[in-house]
């Protein structure tokens, strides 16, 4: 039933196959499968220290999988360097944003970009981003540190569309925004999608996550509990339990 | 000579020095902004510039400073000595990175630190048991021009450092500032990761960090001979930790601070010898980096480097 999207046509962009991750003896992802197919926006849910960034580090090859494999396009890529794997077409937009502060917005934007060879194309991807997020065009020489969240989130954002990805890799995307933004980004997260980039994001908020994804994974102490279309999780109790905030009378685990 | 006289003329010595103490501090404030590490080998990597500036005039046949050279003749020895000091001090630069810290790299503690002294002490030995341990005549071909200004006296060869070290600061900063590599190495400096999660290949931009810095040392090395006629195997002890205290002064990592550091510490010692005494020099300067490191310990320009997560 969890897997009803993938059609034959959305072959499977990522995979995890039975990866497990340790940092010195702490075990953290724990025989962890995941399957992202092209065109989807996928969401990662779970509580604190779940394993959800290390899910990230994982694809971006900052952390290797003690055992298992990780596919991208069918191609093992675990042991491909970071770089290498930006080239493949993986961009992230990372846990708080993490610009680099004392570069400007258009800097940045070409940090983006730094894998792709300058010439015309540079342009076209600018002119996207810059029609995606007026603001940012706006604000291109600024120094990136002295935006606002929002704003940061959003040079994040067009930062990794610059590399042109296949798939785009969000931690948090949501973290420390205002509501407005959380909603603008959310908006914005879905426009990227249709125009066929597919994402896989961690999100804490789980109620906008689930109103964006097509599937999701919930991960609890390293290990896949639940996976599901997004519609099927929202009517999950234990989800609307854990994670949409909505207080059950008369439980008592 | 009045004593307004005697300021400028310090004043004139002070950017001399200014020069050399800046184009050595940026060495320092390279490596450290992109490795985080101080790189000890820097005082004698900047000494073996001035011997093989010193080797390479001899080559041409300049001896002391019999040998005058006007024209074509002056700009290509000069450019020549220039060249192969620096791209011999990249190359050992790049050498004591690619070979000795990067199997260091994420070793916690002061291992490479420790190993960078070692490099130092090994370029030392190195250049005391092939050339020895006198005073070398420093061949300077440059024709005797002098001006006066007032009481002052400004000399060619000081137009010449000035201009050659403006030269060299103008072109590092266009690099890190609007080339390719320049960009990267910013963005490394302000966030390893990140930067390699832009396909920035860390490795490249560590090694260009040494190459430029060394390289630097070694154009240093060669306007000291220029300046004072004179090589010798001990010169970088005294220079290197100037140099260091002025990439501290103006803030470690810290490109345009570092260039400003090495002026005011240039300054310093020219001015504060001519009027307080030679003697006091080093007590004024490292009093000053002791002052530095207490009031604003991220130095003139520098920031506090933000906590890495």
């Amino acid at each position: 039933m969890s897997l009803d999207i993938l059609s034959p046509q959305n072959e499977p962009l990522l995979q995890f196959r039975d990866v497990n991750t340790h940092y010195g003896d702490l075990h953290v992802l724990k025989d962890v499968n995941y399957t992202i197919a092209a065109g989807e926006i996928v969401s990662l849910l779970g509580g604190n220290a779940c394993g959800k960034s290390t899910t990230m580090k994982t694809i971006m090859g900052v952390v290797r999988p003690t055992t298992g494999s990780v596919l991208f396009e069918g191609q093992p890529i675990e042991r491909l360097s970071t770089s290498a794997r930006v080239r493949r077409g993986i961009a992230p937009v990372l846990e708080a944003r993490r610009l680099f502060p004392r570069m400007t917005v258009f800097e940045n934007l070409e940090m983006g970009a730094y894998i792709q060879p300058r010439g015309a194309g540079f342009n076209e991807d600018l002119e996207r981003v810059y029609s995606l997020f007026p603001r940012v065009k706006e604000r291109r020489a600024q120094l990136a540190g002295t935006l606002s969240g929002g704003e940061q989130q959003m040079v994040a954002i067009g930062r990794a569309l610059m590399a042109r990805p296949r798939l785009i890799c969000m931690d948090e995307p949501s973290m420390g925004l205002s509501p407005l933004y959380v909603e603008q980004v959310f908006d914005i997260i879905q426009a990227i999608n249709r125009q066929g980039t597919t994402i896989f994001m961690v999100e804490q908020n789980a109620a906008m996550a689930l109103q964006i994804a097509h599937r999701a994974y919930v991960l609890q102490t390293g290990v896949v509990v639940l996976s599901g279309t997004a519609e099927e999780l929202r009517r999950n109790e234990d989800i609307r339990h854990a994670y949409l905030g909505e207080m059950q009378v008369g439980v008592a685990a | 000579m009045t004593s307004t006289d005697l300021l400028l003329q310090q004043v004139i010595n002070g950017l001399s020095l200014g020069a050399m103490y800046s184009l050595l501090a940026l060495g320092f404030t390279l490596v450290y902004g992109i490795a985080e590490l101080i790189n000890f080998a820097h005082f004698n990597v900047f000494m073996v510039g001035a011997m093989v500036a010193m080797l390479t005039l001899q080559g041409f046949g300049l001896v002391g400073q019999e040998t005058i050279l006007t024209g074509l003749p002056l700009v290509g020895t000069l450019l020549a000595g220039f060249a192969v000091a620096m791209l011999v001090c990249g190359g050992i630069g790049v050498g004591i990175e690619r070979v000795l810290l990067r199997p260091l790299r994420g070793v916690k503690g002061p291992a490479a630190m420790i190993t960078t002294i070692g490099v130092s002490y090994v370029l030392f030995n190195v250049v005391l048991l092939t050339l020895g341990s006198d005073a070398k005549n420093f061949p300077n071909p440059l024709p005797p021009i002098v001006w006066h200004i007032g009481g002052a006296v400004l000399r060619l060869r000081e137009v010449l450092i000035w201009v050659i070290a403006l030269a060299l600061m103008a072109g590092l900063t266009y690099f890190v500032q609007y080339t390719r590599l320049g960009k990267a190495m910013r963005a490394t400096a302000q966030d390893p990761e990140a930067a390699r999660m832009m396909g920035v290949e860390v490795d490249r931009v560590v090694m260009t960090a040494f190459f430029l810095g060394s390289a630097l040392a070694g154009a240093c090395g060669m306007i000291f001979g220029l300046y004072y006629n004179l090589a010798k195997v001990d010169i970088g002890f005294a220079a290197g930790l100037r140099a260091f205290t002025a990439a501290v002064l103006g803030g470690i990592g810290n490109v345009p601070g570092a260039m400003l550091g090495g002026v005011v510490i240039g300054l310093i010692e020219a001015v504060s010898g001519q009027t307080i005494g030679t003697a006091w020099t080093d007590v004024i300067i490292f009093g000053l980096l002791v002052l530095v490191l207490i009031v604003r310990p991220a130095g003139l320009m520098g920031r506090l480097a933000p906590n890495k997560s």
